[in-house]
């Protein structure tokens, strides 16, 4: 009896010897693929490897040649404008629509299946449909020019300077679905009771979600906050179907560029010390992320 | 007279009140702008390339046409290859029908392991696992490749099989980690004094209890693995280009007259596997996307 209660516990090395050895792919990805192999890209950056890696070090070289590249500059102020709207607009969205939806009304199962089918949708579909949709020929401008709006002018993916935001509106439509859900999810977690204190208050309800609700839900915007940015941050494969990074390169993004110098450019080591920038600004927003969910929690 | 004085349940409202319609109004202008591009592709593919050049793309079509739907299917051309897309939807099945089952299997076991046969070390490389999860895939694609290479396995299906594995691992090692946890402890306990093992126990008690959540997670890679470019477009050759990748290779390529109504069948082609997974399996589809929410 004392044994199979202790074999929950095992302290030798072979106790437990089955749970091991299944545990050995997941000891493998952990250790090669994500710590090995992130160190090994940081490594590999601060070399000069053009065709194949080799170790012939540079120090900081490579970092300073992509801070001087045109095109990495416009990568990042892409992912700025692209992240800071995406990051508002998602979160703004997806809590109005959840909010509306939780109004006890008729059809919830039909809209909610409306909202969230885009995310079902892979983003190269995603950035097709809306490459056809704002078609500046064929697609909305010509149908708000032939209603008699002669001059009407909406064609962001020609544009240089407002590419990015035609972007941003397939990249809107597919995304806000997945975040209204976790809202959803959030506000049915709200005790009823709160309604009816605000009520008897006189409390309006736009008030009362404001002053009340989204204070009580922190939590869940905290999580929707941190998978809109991991999703904002490896943004790629819409880029390359809606624009290719066009026109010429105004609508470049980070993982594009690593992809070009990585696979494309053979200039292996650029591609890594972008890569390895884009590791640290994950890095950046995680650590305050990860300080405020665990760290708080030790503390209360 | 309890409900005299304190009203329970929600204020009554009238049907038409002000309030009413601003809320049925937005919420039905929304959902009209989200089903928006489903009906353009639709009804774009439906039409001929001449009534395409004259119209309007929101009108529907005068004259019905299936004929871009074959041609997307069978004759679509990137290059010099005019197969169609027919062949980077086999290539994305012979992908998916692996990956999907080793992903997941491998992914179970790992989860059963970490809930009920905890080891020194085990939580340490669970913790690893997650964090991984957060990190661009971009560092980790050159390693990959070399790790593939030495493997014999670059290029190939099966090393793309493999990428999907990987990268699959935290979120379907957290989903099935966390629903064994909820497994009554009792039952194992029982288990491994009827003398059964590691092993047994997955068969035997572990596997048959949890079928909802493997369903979960077939929904969650399915839907994943058919979506994706960046590993395809890395991993193998164009021969064996899942669909995604053919698609774009299709729509994008820049030789020869822009056949719109061909582009929209063929997007609407590659879609159809997640958009027919998700109308299906309706709850189940957000109870899976709500486990990959709370990672961490």
């Amino acid at each position: 009896m004392s044994s199979s209660s202790k074999s929950r516990k095992p302290s030798g090395l072979f106790r437990n010897m089955s749970a091991k050895i299944a545990s050995v792919p997941m000891v493998l990805t952990a250790l090669v693929v994500f710590v090995g192999g992130t160190a090994w890209t940081v490594l590999y950056s601060f070399t000069s490897s053009k065709l194949l890696p080799k170790l012939n070090f540079v120090g900081l070289d490579q970092y300073e040649r992509l801070w001087s590249t045109r095109r990495w500059i416009i990568s990042i102020e892409n992912l700025a404008v692209y992240g800071f709207f995406s990051m508002i607009f998602t979160l703004v969205i997806g809590f109005t629509l959840a909010a509306m939806l939780d109004r006890k009304i008729r059809g919830e199962s039909i809209f909610r299946t409306i909202f969230l089918y885009p995310f079902a949708l892979s983003f190269v579909v995603t950035g097709l449909a809306w490459q056809w949709i704002l078609n500046p020929d064929l697609g909305i401008q010509n149908v708000v020019r032939q209603m008699g709006w002669e001059s009407f002018t909406f064609n962001p993916l020609n544009d240089p300077d407002i590419v990015i935001y035609g972007i941003l509106i397939a990249g809107l439509w597919q995304g806000t679905g997945l975040i209204m859900v976790i809202m959803l999810a959030g506000l049915r977690g709200i005790d009823e009771d709160i309604w009816k204190a605000a009520r008897v208050d006189g409390i309006g309800t736009v008030k009362t979600y404001i002053r009340v609700i989204i204070p009580m839900m922190r939590p869940v915007f905290v999580t929707a906050l941190v998978l809109i940015a991991s999703g904002i941050i490896k943004i790629y494969d819409l880029v390359v179907a809606q624009t290719n990074g066009g026109p010429g390169i105004a609508s470049e993004v980070p993982a594009k560029y690593v992809i070009n110098y990585m696979f494309r450019a053979q200039n292996l080591a650029q591609g890594f010390a972008a890569s390895t920038m884009m590791l640290l600004s994950v890095v950046i927003i995680l650590i305050p992320w990860a300080y405020l969910e665990f760290g708080g929690k030790k503390r209360g | 007279m309890v409900d005299a004085v304190t009203p329970r349940g929600p204020k009554p409202r009238r049907r038409f009140s002000r309030a009413n319609v601003m809320l049925y109004g937005t919420l039905i202008v929304v959902a009209a702008y989200y089903a928006l591009p489903l009906y353009v592709m639709i009804v774009t593919s439906l039409k001929g390339m001449p009534e395409i050049r004259l119209g309007n793309i929101f009108s529907p079509p005068v004259e019905i046409t299936y004929q871009p739907w074959v041609k997307a299917w069978a004759e679509a051309c990137t290059g010099i290859n005019c197969e169609g897309l027919s062949r980077g939807f086999w290539n994305s099945v012979q992908i998916l029908i692996p990956s999907v089952i080793l992903s997941i299997a491998i992914a179970s076991v790992n989860g059963y392991a970490l809930a009920n046969w905890k080891f020194k070390g085990s939580e340490v490389f669970f913790t690893i696992l997650i964090v991984g999860a957060f990190i661009p895939y971009q560092v980790m694609l050159y390693p990959l490749v070399i790790i593939l290479r030495e493997l014999g396995l670059y290029g190939n299906v099966w090393g793309l099989v493999l990428v999907h594995t990987v990268f699959g691992m935290p979120i379907l090692t957290l989903l099935f980690r966390n629903y064994f946890t909820s497994v009554p402890e009792e039952l194992f306990k029982a288990a491994r004094v009827d003398g059964a093992g590691f092993w047994g126990i997955y068969f035997r008690i572990m596997l048959p209890m949890s079928l909802p959540i493997f369903v979960v997670a077939i929904i969650l890679q399915v839907t994943g693995i058919w979506n994706d470019f960046l590993f395809g477009v890395i991993y193998t050759k164009p021969a064996d280009y899942p669909m995604t990748v053919q698609l774009n290779n299709i729509v994008n390529s820049v030789q020869g007259i822009k056949e719109y109504n061909v582009n929209m069948a063929a997007t609407l082609l590659t879609g159809l596997v997640p958009l027919i997974i998700y109308f299906a399996s309706g709850k189940l589809f957000v109870r899976g996307i709500a486990a990959g929410a709370v990672k961490g």
